[in-house]
């Protein structure tokens, strides 16, 4: 049965809070959601790197644990 | 005696001054910090992103990789396995694959877990990063880190922060003498003569952050260290004379009138 892009929502973790995830569960339609380009995160779920080609087909899972991270000022 | 390029990781640079993004009150002034300092290399940090904040600027939008050589730390990991999770994050935001490798050993100090950095640099060197790993002034350590591939070793002068600038010049000194690869000092610089003082004792080149951000004026401190790196450069190359116990009189010793 291909991936449902069903509006019904997942809980996630999301950057270690609990996050309730609705629409698309795709990376780069959460990063779109988010307001994030693509060109300033990295992306692991459930501690494995997402590499920036899957973001468009890389779905997330009810349960997953998900990070983005950026850069920020730092020594 | 005109100077050798700064030459990092197979590329080549023309300032010898690092400069660090954190402390600054907003993007704007960490930019112009970074303009005023002349540095091409700038570390920044890996975080979480933050998710409740929408429509947020990024500091890549103020120092654009495109200009600059972004070195992301691994500062805030206590372990190889934070450090090596982080560094593969940072690669995968797509702006280089040279690293700053931070593994913190104690809270107050902030001084590396050596062990710790050196297991770090061996698994991170293997997956093909670009590693400057921050150490203490040990010259074994140093040594090791050259010989596991690091692209340059980063002995601290003194506590991150501290400003107490190089806090054992002998080590720095023998380290210079015995190096593999590019001496970075990292760590501890206060003000624009310590940073002269680090390329006087022949290193290629120095890492600071507080020194500049925490200064009363961050955008005068930035020149006052591009000029203390240059001065300190230039001093070394135009070989200073000797040290000695007694004088040696500046003026004619004969002629005088009697």
């Amino acid at each position: 049965m291909p991936q449902s892009t069903t509006t019904k929502a997942i809980s996630i973790t999301l950057n270690g809070d609990p996050y309730s995830l609705d629409g698309d569960a795709r990376v780069a339609a959460l990063l779109d959601r988010l307001n994030l380009r693509t060109t300033r995160v990295a992306v692991e779920i459930n501690g494995h790197i997402v590499p920036r080609s899957d973001y468009a087909q890389a779905a997330i899972e009810a349960g997953d644990s998900v990070e983005i991270i950026n850069f920020v000022g730092g020594g | 005696m005109t100077d050798t390029p700064f030459e990092l990781a197979g590329r080549k640079f023309t300032s010898r001054l690092i400069v660090g993004t954190g402390k600054y009150k907003d993007f704007a002034e960490t930019r112009a910090a970074v303009e005023t300092s002349g540095a091409e290399i700038v570390t920044v940090a890996v975080r979480r992103v933050n998710i409740t904040e929408r429509g947020k600027e990024n500091l890549l939008d103020y120092l654009d990789p495109a200009r600059y050589q972004i070195l992301p730390n691994t500062a805030g990991c206590f372990t190889a396995e934070e450090a090596i999770r982080t560094c593969r994050l940072a690669r995968e935001v797509g702006v280089g694959d040279m690293v700053k490798l931070e593994v913190i050993g104690d809270n107050k100090t902030l001084f590396p877990d050596v062990a710790a950095t050196l297991e770090a640099a061996r698994v991170l060197v293997k997956e093909g990063f670009k590693v400057l790993p921050y150490i203490t002034d040990d010259p074994v350590s140093c040594l090791r880190l050259a010989d596991i591939g690091c692209v340059a070793v980063m002995p601290l002068a003194a506590p991150i922060g501290s400003g107490l600038g190089i806090r054992n010049p002998h080590n720095i000194a023998i380290i210079v003498e015995q190096a593999k690869v590019p001496v970075i000092v990292d760590a501890g610089v206060g003000t624009a003569s310590d940073a002269a003082v680090a390329m006087e004792l022949g290193c290629d080149g120095v890492l600071m952050n507080t020194a500049i951000a925490g200064a009363k004026d961050p955008l005068a401190m930035a020149r006052a260290m591009r000029l203390g790196v240059e001065a300190g450069r230039t001093a070394f190359l135009a070989g200073r004379i000797e040290r000695r116990l007694y004088a040696t009189a500046s003026s004619p010793l004969t002629g005088l009138v009697g």
